[in-house]
């Protein structure tokens, strides 16, 4: 660990910076997207949904690197739209984990109960109106889960850029490799600095968690995080019958639940 | 824009060398991922801590951090360590290794599931452990995970291209020495996506209806 030298480091940290950006970027596009492809996916015009429907089946069945590869080597060359590699970056990750996205906001606005937008329509709210002031506020908390399992998964993502020449972490962590000869001490150190941006972020998220359910007069629930799971004393699991509420399968699964 | 129905003619036998390379490392893979998973799952139920504490820290951290620097560390670390394998067997094991993480999870959720009167029944018939476990409880968690499992299976198949980075020949490895080679770039990075579309989406309509059969 010696060997990495300041300006090596500085590499990593601004490795560090840049993902933080592309992580920031790509998720503000992906939640425009998850939004706009997940409410477009429950309009009343079959021809939207069938629309939205294939943006969702399209980008959830390709694989993010190929995209990438794509709209670096494919839009230069067959159309002349040559993007900055970041922007490219950021596009295509927001695209990928939008459409991911919008089967959560889906999933979220199906599972408000039909009552409440009877309710109004009874007080003739406009569907617009329905939406903004109903069945969304109801539905966000709902979302912020999965959607921190996404950013989870966003976050891991970035480091594909790497393969294509944004200086990222991982990227650096490559040029710090070369300069040291040594592997070890680097991807050690680069996969602690990924884990514990994973792990902000997962803070972060619970916050904004216990907001939204504040907002709607909820309690948030007790999951097993990773803290919980490690603070060993509170939860000594017999091996055996332990009363559990008896949950589909693998509601609680982390990241793309329905991949 | 230029298409090149030529290229793709000629891309074609590099193609299905990277498809099959893509279905071994899938395969390979998946299973990695099953049966690991499956260790990680029972081993975080165990009764000690000693067992329970360092396989949920491994699971997490692994789950939380990304696979492609993962498999930059196996492939670049481990010869450092004295073990030298295939960039091939690298990335089963990178992509068995992580993906073993959620599947941990999936079993966690599907064993957790099982309701509590068939743990009571074992009990009542005094089965031993072992074969409550693998005659009562296994059989029931799993068979609800199937689907779960599976949607795991697709998005393997959505890392898979990672592995190039590390230098497997697998469908966007072929791709990439095929254009380098033949200053073609449309035409193989556009067939290796549409197959990709052209795998995964059969592969979850598939899926769907097994959980309908299997879930209820």
């Amino acid at each position: 660990m010696s060997d990495i030298s300041w300006g090596l480091w500085e590499l990593l940290l601004n490795g560090v910076w840049i993902t933080v950006q592309l992580t920031v970027y790509s998720a503000a596009l992906g939640v425009v997207v998850a939004f706009g492809i997940g409410i477009a996916r429950t309009h009343h015009l079959r021809i939207v949904r069938f629309l939205s429907g294939a943006y969702f089946e399209i980008f959830r069945g390709t694989s993010a690197l190929i995209l990438m590869f794509w709209m670096f080597f494919v839009l230069p060359m067959g159309f002349g739209w040559q993007l900055i590699p970041m922007w490219a970056a950021v596009l295509t990750l927001g695209l990928t984990y939008g459409a991911y996205g919008s089967e959560v906001v889906r999933g979220a606005i199906a599972a408000v109960s039909p009552g409440q937008r009877e309710a109004g329509i009874a007080l003739s709210f406009s569907p617009t109106q329905q939406l903004r002031k109903i069945v969304l506020p109801q539905a966000w908390p709902e979302m912020i889960p999965p959607f921190n399992n996404l950013l989870i998964e966003l976050l891991k993502g970035t480091a594909l850029v790497s393969i294509l020449g944004v200086p990222d972490i991982a990227f650096g962590a490559q040029l710090v490799r070369n300069a040291t000869t040594q592997s070890a001490p680097v991807y050690t150190i680069i996969l602690v600095m990924y884990f514990v941006l994973a792990f902000v972020l997962t803070r972060g998220m619970r916050v904004v968690e216990r907001h939204a359910k504040a907002g709607i007069g909820q309690a948030p629930p007790k999951r097993a995080g990773l803290t919980t799971k490690l603070s060993i004393g509170k939860q000594s699991r017999p091996i055996g019958p332990v009363a559990r509420t008896a949950a589909g399968p693998a509601v609680d699964a982390p990241a793309e639940g329905d991949v | 824009m230029t298409f090149d129905w030529s290229a793709v003619g000629d891309f074609m036998p590099m193609f299905w060398r990277g498809v099959v390379v893509t279905l071994e490392v899938l395969a390979l893979g998946s299973l990695m991922a099953f049966a690991l998973g499956l260790v990680w799952a029972l081993a975080q139920r165990s009764s000690l801590k000693v067992v329970r504490w360092p396989v949920t820290a491994v699971t997490e951290f692994v789950r939380n951090t990304p696979l492609l620097v993962q498999l930059f560390f196996l492939y670049y670390v481990m010869p450092e360590w004295g073990i030298t394998l295939t960039a091939m067997v690298t990335g089963v094991i990178g992509l068995g290794l992580h993906y073993s993480t959620y599947t941990a999870e999936v079993y966690r959720a599907g064993i957790d599931g099982v309701p509590a009167g068939q743990w009571e029944a074992a009990t009542a018939l005094s089965l031993p452990r072992s074969r409550t476990w693998i005659a009562v409880i296994l059989p029931q968690a799993i068979r609800r995970v199937v689907p779960a499992l599976g949607n795991y299976v697709i998005a393997m198949l959505k890392d898979s291209p990672m592995l190039f980075a590390i230098g497997v020949l697998e469908m966007l490895g072929e791709a990439r020495q095929f254009s380098s080679e033949t200053f073609q770039t449309v035409e193989p990075y556009t067939v290796v996506g549409i197959a990709f579309i052209l795998i995964a989406y059969p592969a979850s309509l598939l899926l769907r209806a097994l959980e309908r059969r299997l879930v209820r």
